[in-house]
């Protein structure tokens, strides 16, 4: 299994849709088989299409606010003495999140195949948001489904939606989380395929839908990578990038650009949700050894047990709490391209609360994970080396959780 | 495989001038002793019998059968039971065929040779697999294939003109047309006269292909579609099986009701 230079990791898949042969591919009902293909052929067109580029950037810097800006995180470099901190605030992007360059792109699809109505599912909720602020915008109807727990948990999210016009359609199912979420908005498509269009909240699902949102996403690296030579005059000898993993969207567009370097100049850590220290459950299957499976359309690596029943996962970030993980970061995972760990709830926590101590910054608990990680590591890195940690997500939603857990928000 | 169980079943129900009635049932729903008795009681009336094997994240399967599968899964039904079933059922009513269907995740981990040596060994007829569509399933379906086990294809209302051909071309003695865009258990929204023209294009490609039609059909509709080869009715038996759960009530015999009645209707 090896990865190719200068072909983007979403291109690097055979002709079923597999990465490194294994993972990936399109593991989906008949009803769907011809949607996916028209979207496919919809895709393939549009990103050729100069046109639709300049579309795309248009919005991008108009409506999400490009570039989210690069920052030394001084205070907090200091504090942990060692490796210099910075981070990338993607939670400057419109509506607080990543999730809004996905959802921003699938818009001006379905708008493109002149359809009228846009489904999502998402887990913290901005997914959710980013959706429906987009579907305001180019003016679809938007239903998005979400778990019945991470209704509760993530309120100002709901709220969000629901303003936008959006319908949220709680999923009661299962462990009534992202996962059971996911195959309800599958399942929704299944039955309307023929006049709306389908957005999955990250590089999970089906083939095309990992091309797109990895396609989409891909935006923070490429102005990382600016913002990079413009700061050091050019790319540094010794870089971390820290993200956070769920599904792997804002890890996936925080990396693309720097697949191709030597991970000795460049090394890339994936943190996944270890969940709390005392459970024995997580959202963990890259850093934590889960089996390939298949789950929503995908063989990955996923929490499942011997008979390939998909286990409840557990995490206090309602956005990483996903058993599976995106194909493409497996395929890093095997090629040792990319290193993945995990942070305990616990750490989370305690990053999120020494972030917020020493910058004005306010990471949600999705990149408070990676925070976790760079404080690990950071003391023991000369201050040669940088680390870049992606804030990928704004706090504000988890506002109650943080009042529960810390006394204060 | 000319003379299949599962082929030998069509050839009887055509002599009897009537579609073949497949009935599909959770395995373990709701629990394994159970899920026997009712497969075996419905035998009676039935001409072939599904049997699912549950998933927990099924992406295709409305409420329904989703139900019937994660109490079949709380209630600690594994592979294994379902072979056992599959094996105690073909004891006593060897003439009546067992077509295994759910998805793939179960199948991959067990390991798709162990799978189908374990559904020879137990006399498994046939396989549907929801989620390894054509022509991603052609390994697995030539294994199903040299083990004398039916593969069966699924089609759709979506499947263009060019796949259809092609599925078809591939299949083996049975296919499966689903009725509309849905999940299983949805309300009928075509009419049947639609659904039987869509039938017809199958059939016309090929017709000593035996095509069953599923999804939506109930008591109510399943006397408007009985000039297919066969129809196949889940959810409404699951759905019963719920009711009786909660009414209290003998689900072996409720449900063997409903089939009996659903054969009345298409004779
Ligand atoms: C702020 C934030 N970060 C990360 C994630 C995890 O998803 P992904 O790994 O696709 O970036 C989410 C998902 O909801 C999120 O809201």
């Amino acid at each position: 299994m090896k990865l190719k230079k200068k072909t983007p990791l979403i291109d690097q898949h055979d002709k079923y849709g597999f990465w490194g042969g294994k993972f990936g591919g399109s593991f989906i009902p008949e009803t769907l088989k011809k949607p996916i293909e028209d979207l496919t052929k919809e895709f393939h067109k549009l990103r050729k299409d100069r046109k639709f580029i300049k579309k795309r950037d248009f919005y991008f810097k108009n409506y999400i606010g490009s570039p989210t800006s690069f920052i030394k995180l001084e205070n907090l470099s200091n504090h942990l003495g060692g490796a210099q901190i910075w981070a990338k605030v993607v939670s400057e992007a419109n509506g607080g999140a990543h999730k809004i360059y996905n959802a921003t792109v699938h818009a001006l699809i379905c708008k493109s195949m002149g359809k009228k109505y846009i489904v999502g599912d998402t887990g913290a909720g901005y997914a959710g948001k980013m959706l429906s602020m987009a579907a305001k915008k180019f003016g679809l109807k938007c239903k998005i489904f979400m778990g019945a727990k991470d209704i509760k948990r993530q309120k100002p999210n709901c709220d969000a939606m629901k303003k936008n016009g959006a319908e949220i359609v709680p999923v009661y199912s299962g462990s009534q989380t992202l996962v059971d979420a996911v195959s309800e908005c599958m399942r929704y498509w299944v039955s309307n395929c023929d006049n709306t269009h389908m957005a999955v909240g990250s590089t999970v699902g089906p083939n095309i839908f990992v091309k797109i949102c990895g396609w989409s996403t891909a935006q923070i690296s490429r102005e990382l990578k600016v913002q990079l030579k413009k700061e050091f005059k050019k790319i540094p000898k010794k870089i971390k990038l820290i993200n956070c993993v769920g599904g792997g969207s804002s890890a996936y567009g925080f990396w693309s650009e720097f697949i191709d370097y030597d991970k000795k100049q460049i090394e890339l850590i994936g943190v996944e949700a270890g969940g709390p220290k005392k459970s024995q459950l997580h959202a963990a299957p890259l850093s934590r050894n889960a089996k390939i499976g298949i789950l929503h359309g995908a063989a990955s690596y996923v929490c499942q047990n011997n008979e390939g029943q998909i286990k409840e996962t557990e995490s206090i970030s309602a956005g990483l709490d996903y058993p599976g993980v995106s194909p493409i970061h497996c395929f890093l995972k095997d090629t040792k391209r990319a290193r993945y760990t995990y942070a305990t709830d616990e750490e989370a926590l305690q990053a999120y609360k020494m972030v917020t101590k020493f910058e004005k910054l306010n990471p949600s608990l999705e990149p408070s994970h990676a925070f976790a990680e760079a404080i690990k590591i950071a003391p023991r890195l000369n201050k040669d080396t940088i680390i870049i940690v992606n804030s990928c997500g704004d706090a504000k939603k988890d506002r109650d959780i943080l009042k529960k857990k810390l006394g204060k928000y | 495989m000319n003379y299949s169980l599962i082929s030998q079943s069509f050839k009887n129900a055509r002599k009897e001038n009537r579609p073949a009635l497949l009935t599909y049932t959770v395995a373990g729903d709701n629990t394994k002793k159970t899920s026997l008795r009712i497969l075996k009681s419905i035998s009676k009336y039935a001409d072939i019998c599904e049997l699912g094997f549950p998933h927990n994240t099924p992406i295709a399967d409305g409420g329904q059968i989703q139900t019937s599968s994660y109490r079949a899964i709380k209630n600690g039904i594994k592979i294994n039971d379902i072979f056992s079933i599959v094996n105690d059922f073909k004891k006593n009513k060897n003439n009546k065929p067992i077509i295994l269907m759910g998805y793939y995740n179960m199948i991959y981990q067990y390991g798709e040779n162990k799978f189908l040596k374990k559904c020879k060994k137990v006399k498994v007829d046939g396989i549907i697999v929801v989620d390894l569509p054509y022509p991603e399933n052609k390994i697995f379906a030539s294994k199903c294939k040299n083990n004398k086990i039916n593969f069966i294809q699924l089609i759709s209302p979506t499947t263009s003109k060019k796949r259809l051909k092609q599925i078809i071309k591939d299949s083996h003695e049975m296919i499966y047309y689903i009725s509309m865009l849905s999940t299983t258990g949805g309300k009928l929204k075509v009419s049947p006269k639609k659904i039987l023209q869509e039938y017809k294009k199958i059939k016309n490609q090929n017709k000593y292909k035996n095509v069953v039609i599923g999804f939506g059909i109930t008591e109510k509709t399943i006397s408007s579609l009985k000039m297919a080869d066969g129809l196949v009715v889940g959810s409404a038996l699951c759905k019963e099986i719920s009711t009786s759960l909660k009414k209290r009530q003998n689900p072996v015999k409720n449900v063997t009701n409903v089939v009996k009645r659903l054969k009345n209707k298409i004779l």
